[in-house]
């Protein structure tokens, strides 16, 4: 047993390769695209609205189509079904968001100079952590817009879950739900670290004298 | 028995023989044109598919029709000939709340209508440019309709001197002018009473350049020709090697009065007037002319080049410029053909004084050295419109048709019938430099018989007519309300409208785009309620004031989609505003006792029916 984590402890005491160093630092860079590009895109069509209605959602900003007419659209929508309004002020996650992408950004830099398995596996932790946090933060948030629904709405609908991936019905609306640049960077970075951390520790298994 | 038998059956076979000739000689049920247009069922698939245009799809031409006295336009699409819209010009107009708010009611004056003729679309370099379209009416009044929008957004008129503007809105080929002219001379200024035996000196008729602002289209007084008494009836600007000039043609030049279907049909011709449009802008400028009801008015005896007269074929109507400027039409309507002048000859005669005589100074050139050619089009000419290849089409109020005929060569190529008695004739983009030539469409004064019946009211026809080919087609009937005087057609990628009021461009002082601003104001009695129209509420919803008040009620849509429509109606006020989606109105009234519900009338959401408020006046 102890032998175990004694080969544990050195195989992430193990520097990293200039290939993984590399790798880490992609993934640093990718993070950039959060800043850029949206996150999230969320289309509606309905036969009064054959060219749809879309929402485009940025780390720190909703933009509406139609040089942002959309959202104002689906404001006066909504509020048929009692929906709050959607206002950029109303998501603290546009506080913290493009915050947190910064300091992990960082980490992952640091991680890249420093060079170790173990730290790369702490901003990989990091990563998936956060990026299951804010999934469901989004998927949370759109739990909230559709439940909590005012009782004095004109329209009494069910309260109802959006579609976070793929198309839904709703009511007259076909909702089509996708994720966009800055997820798939996201994502893309996260697959950056993983396959930087297999390869380090394919490495650092190899470097290791075979346990006694 | 047998030689009895026989003989009698001859005599009933010479019978039957006779009575069947007898029959034979019965009238047709129909006119040769009717029974020859029978049949041809495959000429009706080609004319139903090049007319069909699928739900959806767009059409490739706008029309824009004159209403006549309705003193609307009406906007069709063409090839469908399918009605869109209508544009309330000189008459109130309640489906577009138009005529009820303070800034139209203020624009129509004291008249609510108008005789709409002539509609001019804006032109640069003689071709169309889909800025405004000019239109005229017989009050002495000119529209500016922006085509950004197809709004009315200018009336300038009555102008002083004009009576019965007939021969109008036509534009110079860069829009520097729209021109009027007298259809009913009267002694100028008006208010002046002279007995009708002094007509033929006392009487004038005026021709008026109205100049156009190059940037906004704002229209303002240029200037003023006073006219011998004739009554001015069409118009055309020269264009290319004619462009300076404008061209009128006129009728009674008997100056005659009482039954004038006899008394002003006397000579056999009358004239076309050209007026040195860039000559008269110079002199206007140069301050010159006698004041005469408040313009300065130019009298062609003193200023010698600015007019000459064309003899024309009797009682002309249409004078239109071909598409390179040199040849000028003229259509005398109670002839059988159409004249064609040559500008090039009319400069020379002018030049060398080649003068037949004068008109209260104005020199009459001799018909002989200006004329290029007598075409043959058939009865009544009226109108002529242009194509490509060097055609030319005229409609004939006599003989009801269209006739094709080819500048230059003076042959007439083709005529197609039209029901019935068609007035004027517009081609697409056919009073340009480029006319397009695919389309024509016959504007009739007579329905009879071709649509389900309505009663003795009837409508007039638009008869769409195929010119690509050698031979001219009719491809579809459409119905118009009066009246349709004259038409322009339009490429559609021309125009661009827009299709909300941008909230940015609203500077309306009293808009408002938040519900929580929405407000009811007093200053000693007067009242401003400041009011927003969005799905599906009027906020305020209710208000308070005291009879007696003064009350305007400024209204903002604040939609930014497009038709997103609201109205205003007031039960009991003829109070009926709409709202486009980024527009301010106000409407002002005097508040009367009593509780008074209002709401949205222009359909507008799931909700609509509950848009709806009260106005309490205690």
């Amino acid at each position: 047993m102890q032998a175990i984590f004694a080969r544990l402890n050195q195989s992430l005491a193990r520097p990293l390769g200039a290939a993984q160093r590399l790798l880490v630092l992609g993934a640093a860079l990718l993070l950039v695209a959060v800043y850029i590009f949206p996150l999230w895109n969320l289309t509606m069509f309905a036969p009064q609205y054959p060219e749809g209605l879309r929402l485009d959602i940025y780390s720190y900003k909703l933009v509406g189509g139609n040089a942002g007419q959309d959202v104002h659209e689906i404001n006066i929508l909504n509020h048929y079904i009692g929906m709050r309004d959607l206002v950029t002020d109303d998501f603290t996650e546009f506080k913290w968001l493009p915050f947190a992408v910064g300091a992990l950004g960082l980490l992952y830099l640091r991680a890249a100079v420093m060079g170790t398995v173990g730290g790369l596996l702490d901003v990989l932790v990091l990563n998936v952590y956060f990026s299951a946090f804010a999934l469901w933060s989004f998927g949370y948030k759109m739990y909230v817009y559709g439940h909590n629904l005012a009782p004095t709405a004109a329209v009494r609908v069910d309260p109802f879950m959006p579609p976070l991936f793929g198309a839904k019905q709703l009511a007259n609306f076909e909702v089509y739900s996708y994720p966009q640049a800055a997820a798939y960077a996201m994502a893309l970075s996260s697959l950056l670290l993983v396959v930087a951390l297999a390869a380090a520790w394919r490495r650092a298994r190899a470097e290791l004298p075979e346990a006694a | 028995m047998s030689w009895i038998r026989s003989r009698s059956a001859a005599w009933a076979t010479i019978g039957v023989l006779a009575l069947a000739l007898f029959v034979s000689r019965c009238a047709p049920s129909a006119p040769k044109e009717a029974r020859k247009a029978a049949g041809g069922t495959s000429d009706i698939a080609v004319a139903a598919q090049k007319t069909y245009v699928a739900p959806g799809d767009l059409d490739e031409y706008y029309l824009f029709s004159s209403g006549g006295h309705s003193g609307q336009i009406y906007v069709f699409g063409v090839p469908s000939m399918r009605h869109i819209s209508t544009i309330p010009v000189f008459t109130p107009y309640p489906a577009t709340g138009y005529g009820f708010d303070d800034d139209s009611k203020k624009m129509l004056g004291n008249l609510t209508w108008g005789d709409v003729h002539h509609p001019a679309l804006s032109e640069t370099n003689g071709d169309y440019d889909g800025r405004w379209l000019f239109v005229n009416e017989m009050n002495g009044r000119v529209a500016r309709i922006d085509l950004r929008d197809f709004k009315t957004r200018q009336i300038l008129g009555p102008i002083p001197n004009v009576s019965g503007n007939h021969a109008s809105a036509f534009v110079t080929p860069n829009s520097e002018y729209s021109v009027m002219a007298s259809r009913f001379s009267i002694p100028i200024p008006k208010g002046t009473a002279v007995e009708i035996a002094k007509y033929a000196t006392d009487f004038k008729g005026v021709i008026t350049g109205i100049k156009i602002d190059p940037k906004s289209g704002e229209m303002s007084f240029g200037w003023q020709v006073v006219m011998p008494p004739f009554n001015y009836d069409l118009g055309d600007a020269g264009k290319k090697v004619s462009d300076g000039w404008v061209f009128f043609t006129s009728y009674n030049a008997e100056r005659a009065t009482g039954k004038l279907e006899v008394t002003s049909t006397q000579r056999d011709r009358d004239y076309i007037a050209m007026v040195d449009w860039k000559m008269a802008e110079k002199l206007a400028a140069e301050g010159k002319g006698t004041l005469i009801g408040g313009v300065k008015v130019l009298n062609p005896k003193e200023h010698p080049g600015l007019v000459y007269l064309l003899p024309c074929g009797k009682s002309p109507h249409g004078v239109d410029v071909a598409p390179d400027g040199n040849w000028i039409v003229g259509s005398g309507k109670l002839q059988g053909v159409t004249t064609v002048f040559n500008f090039e000859k009319i400069q020379t005669a002018i030049r060398n004084k080649d003068f037949t005589g004068e008109e209260d100074g104005i020199p009459v050139l001799k018909y002989e050295s200006i004329k290029d050619a007598e075409v043959p089009v058939g009865l009544g000419p009226l109108h002529t419109q242009f194509g490509t290849d060097g055609y030319a089409y005229t409609s004939l109020f006599v003989d009801s048709a269209v006739a094709k005929w080819k500048l230059g060569t003076w042959e007439v190529v083709d005529k197609v019938p039209m029901s019935y008695s068609i007035g004027h004739l517009t081609s697409a983009e056919g009073d340009t430099v480029s006319p397009d030539g695919n389309y024509l469409v016959g504007l009739n004064k007579l329905s009879h018989g071709r649509h389900l019946s309505v009663g003795p009211s009837q409508p007039e026809s638009s008869q769409l007519v195929d010119i690509t080919d050698e031979k001219m087609k009719l491809l579809y009937d459409a119905f118009t309300e009066p009246e349709p005087h004259y038409a322009q057609m339009v490429k559609a990628d021309k125009i661009k409208p827009i299709e909300v009021y941008p909230k940015e461009e609203n500077t309306h002082p009293h808009a408002i785009w938040d519900v929580k601003d929405a407000s009811v104001t007093r200053n000693g009695n007067k009242v401003l309620v400041k009011m927003i129209a969005v799905r599906s509420t009027l906020t305020p919803t209710d208000f308070e004031i005291k009879d007696g008040d003064e009350v305007t009620i400024a209204i903002t849509n604040i939609e930014q989609t497009t038709d997103e429509l609201h109205g205003l109606g007031i039960l009991d006020y003829n109070i009926n505003i709409v709202v486009d989606p980024g527009e301010t109105k106000t409407v002002t009234f005097k508040a009367k006792r009593g509780v008074f519900p209002f709401y949205c009338t222009n359909f507008c959401s799931a909700l609509h029916q509950e848009m709806q408020g009260y106005m309490i006046v205690r």
